[in-house]
């Protein structure tokens, strides 16, 4: 074991709720205001998960009012709460770039069964 | 106490702080370092510790004036040999070691380490000069143009910024602040980038040290 690991292995999330692209998920983001802190969630398809280690992110991409918003969470950043999985989506990528030219019923993903 | 400490680059990564914040971070092996030498005023004119970086594998080749040095301090030979600055009202005989203990997390250091080498370098790299237009004709690209005038003072002026050697030079970042300090595994975690490629030798020493004489120098 490298030294440099030593370091990384404590900004790691050991307890880190399973996903992979394609699962519709619920992402528990913590948000500070001021002095309080409250929960928001932000539901949508994972199409991007890349890097490992402490630097590693997922891409969470949902359309809101009919305009496509991508969101890049840090995966092991205290400020996620939780990830739920909602539904598992039937893919055949690892990236799910084609999804942002698709609109309506065609950029839905098919449950996986 | 001493000044500071000998290091060995490690490496770069990330690290999230308290309020979740990512902060890009350099590891560094520092220490332990054995006193080889106790220089003092009376003798030497100057005071001052020899420090040497204790590593897995010791020095190759030492000569047999530096190995009766190193036989005295009862260790075996190391590669690096460095002097610090300490405090003089402190008990430090040869052969103590300091580890990296010495560096409290939230202190800032000064790192000082050699950078990368960029060989022979031309302007638009070695002092950021903008060059000319790639195309459309313009026949003037990455060219330094004109270096002074004719007439007066009918030389280049001293200093000019001219293409040359780039890099391999000491560089020293200030207060570069301390993020995670294990004396268990010799580690050092500071916050921010410091010169020179992964494994190369660095010096680590606090920004705000002072000796007994700097103190009194500053009353004055």
């Amino acid at each position: 074991m490298s030294l440099i690991d030593l370091v990384e292995e404590k900004q790691i999330k050991k307890d880190l709720d399973s996903f992979k692209v394609g699962n519709t998920v619920k992402v528990h983001v913590i948000i500070r205001e001021g002095d309080k802190e409250r929960i928001q969630v932000f539901k949508g398809d994972v199409i991007v998960k890349r890097s490992s280690g402490p630097g590693a992110t997922f891409t969470v991409r949902k359309i809101s009012f009919g305009i496509g918003v991508e969101r890049i969470f840090p995966l092991h950043s205290r400020m996620i709460k939780k990830i739920e999985v909602v539904r598992t989506g039937k893919v055949r990528r690892a990236k799910l770039y084609y999804l942002r030219k698709l609109k309506g019923k065609a950029a839905k993903l098919k449950e996986a069964r | 106490m001493v000044e500071g400490l000998i290091g060995k680059k490690i490496g770069i990564t990330q690290s999230f702080d308290d309020k979740g914040n990512v902060v890009p971070v350099t590891v560094i092996q520092a220490g332990p370092c054995t006193v080889i030498q106790k220089k003092s005023r009376e003798k030497d004119g100057y005071s001052s510790l020899q420090l040497g970086l204790v590593e897995e594998k010791g020095a190759k080749k030492t000569s047999k004036s530096l190995i009766g040095q190193f036989k005295k301090a009862g260790i075996p030979p190391t590669k690096i040999l460095r002097e610090f600055c300490f405090d003089e009202k402190s008990e430090i005989k040869e052969g103590d070691q300091f580890f990296v203990d010495i560096f409290q997390v939230g202190e800032k250091v000064n790192v000082a380490g050699k950078s990368k080498g960029k060989g022979f370098a031309g302007v638009v790299k070695r002092w950021g000069f903008r060059g000319g237009k790639a195309t459309h004709g313009s026949m003037f690209h990455r060219s330094p143009g004109s270096t002074g005038a004719s007439a007066y003072p009918s030389r280049v002026v001293k200093g000019k910024k001219l293409p040359g050697h780039m890099g391999h030079e000491r560089i020293t970042i200030k207060n570069l602040i301390v993020i995670q300090s294990d004396k268990e595994n010799n580690l050092l975690v500071v916050k921010g980038a410091i010169p020179g490629a992964n494994g190369s030798y660095l010096l680590i020493k606090k920004s705000n040290f002072q000796t007994e004489a700097s103190r009194n120098a500053e009353k004055e």
